[in-house]
């Protein structure tokens, strides 16, 4: 287990724990907590509450026929057994792994500028997730959001005006924050990033890229 | 039990309720206990039902979710832990997991299961322990002041947007986050040993 310094937010964690979140952040989420007890904990308990608003709930009156439907379904399904999911060796944590179909070696880069590449990972439109592959010493192109953004780290570390961010960390940004994230020497920073705005850049030329790049 | 002056909510599940229900998915797992998983049903399929409702689920799909998680919950019977989390725990990560399903035909990322070693039935103390910890925050829960409480179901029906969430929620979470967090080390204490 990585030593952990950055972790998701209490709202968040209730957020992802209540089913409400887009697919992008839940798949950031459900990663950074494979990699962290303090956030599983975290978790169970807002679960934990989940269940008890659930049974505060005003109970709604089912069909008549509710029971022996539902019996009808237990008796013509067999049991369902999700397969187990054997816990994958590697740098990605399972989620991401079932996500890309493999591990890091597996990724299909492309090259967006400045010696950084990026991956962008299928999922539902309400935001976006892509792996980042910034060289060692290298910037990300300055940047505001809009939205929020979740970047956590796989490997290496970056820095910014905030902190240093290494394996595990997330950092939590939202529209406030504008920031230079800086990879650390020494090795390249391999990083799961989600938003829910497009990125915007502050300087004109990234910005046209970012229309054709998707990023 | 405690009293709230409060009329409205009815006092929530006390300790012997949940011991009940414990004992009903158990029934379902080894003899598949109609009669047991009836009395889940009745309190349970209503409330699924109403939670979706509440958080802007038509009446048609409230219920034919309902009917899927209480089908799961028979097909799972086996797969429920007393001793990490109650029967409404589990009922709801359920539903929540199936309406996501359903809804948005994604599948929901979850994280990496840790393993908990050889399985073995968990202990007497520890399924006390955790049906206690459920039946006190339930507690917790009706006694909050209308308003918080309204938010945090408001939270749980995705009223409100992960930013609108409060980092407080004004309840007793502490102790069962704790309570978690030295699980998982003494599991990975004892996993460490056996490596």
């Amino acid at each position: 287990m990585p030593q952990i310094k950055h972790h998701l937010t209490d709202n968040l964690l209730l957020a992802y724990a209540a089913g409400t979140l887009p697919e992008a952040f839940n798949l950031v989420i459900a990663t950074h907590v494979s990699l962290c007890d303090d956030c599983r904990a975290a978790l169970a308990a807002f679960e934990v509450l989940g269940g008890e608003v659930l049974d505060d709930a005003e109970p709604a009156t089912v069909d008549k026929t509710s029971l022996a439907a539902t019996l009808a379904l237990i008796a013509r399904g067999d049991r369902a057994e999700d397969p187990p999911r054997t816990i994958p060796s590697g740098v990605f944590p399972a989620p991401l792994q079932d996500r890309i179909g493999g591990d890091l070696a597996d990724v299909r880069w492309r090259r967006i500028g400045g010696g950084v590449s990026q991956a962008v990972l299928p999922t539902s439109a309400r935001a976006s997730v892509r792996l980042l592959r910034i060289p060692a010493g290298a910037r990300v192109p300055d940047h505001g959001h809009r939205g929020l953004e979740l970047t956590l780290v796989l490997q290496g570390a970056f820095r910014d005006d905030t902190d240093r961010f290494g394996p595990g960390d997330i950092e939590v940004a939202d529209e406030s924050m504008i920031h230079q994230p800086v990879a650390e020497a020494g090795q390249e920073c391999i990083c799961l990033s989600a938003t829910d705005a497009p990125l915007r850049f502050r300087r004109l030329l990234p910005r046209i890229a970012q229309s054709f790049l998707r990023i | 039990m405690t009293q709230t002056t409060q009329a409205g909510p009815p006092a929530p599940p006390g300790l012997d309720q949940r011991l009940d229900w414990v004992a009903q998915v158990q029934a379902v797992r080894d003899v598949g206990d109609q009669a047991a998983f009836g009395a889940l049903f009745s309190h349970f399929a209503p409330r699924i039902k109403g939670f979706l409702m509440r958080g802007g689920s038509s009446a048609a799909f409230a219920e034919e979710c309902a009917q899927e998680v209480m089908a799961t919950v028979w097909r799972k019977s086996h797969l429920f832990d007393p001793g990490k989390a109650s029967v409404a725990t589990w009922v709801f990560t359920i539903a929540r997991n199936r309406k996501i399903d359903m809804l948005r035909k994604e599948r929901r990322p979850e994280p990496e299961e840790l393993t908990w070693g050889p399985a073995e039935s968990p202990s007497q103390a520890d399924t006390l322990a955790t049906q206690q910890e459920s039946a006190k925050l339930g507690r917790a829960l009706a006694d909050l002041p209308d308003k918080q409480r309204a938010l945090i179901q408001r939270a749980y029906f995705g009223d409100l947007s992960h930013s609108e969430i409060a980092n407080e929620t004004g309840l007793p979470l502490g102790t069962i986050k704790s309570r978690i967090r030295l699980a998982l080390d003494r599991l990975r204490h004892t996993m460490s040993k056996t490596d």
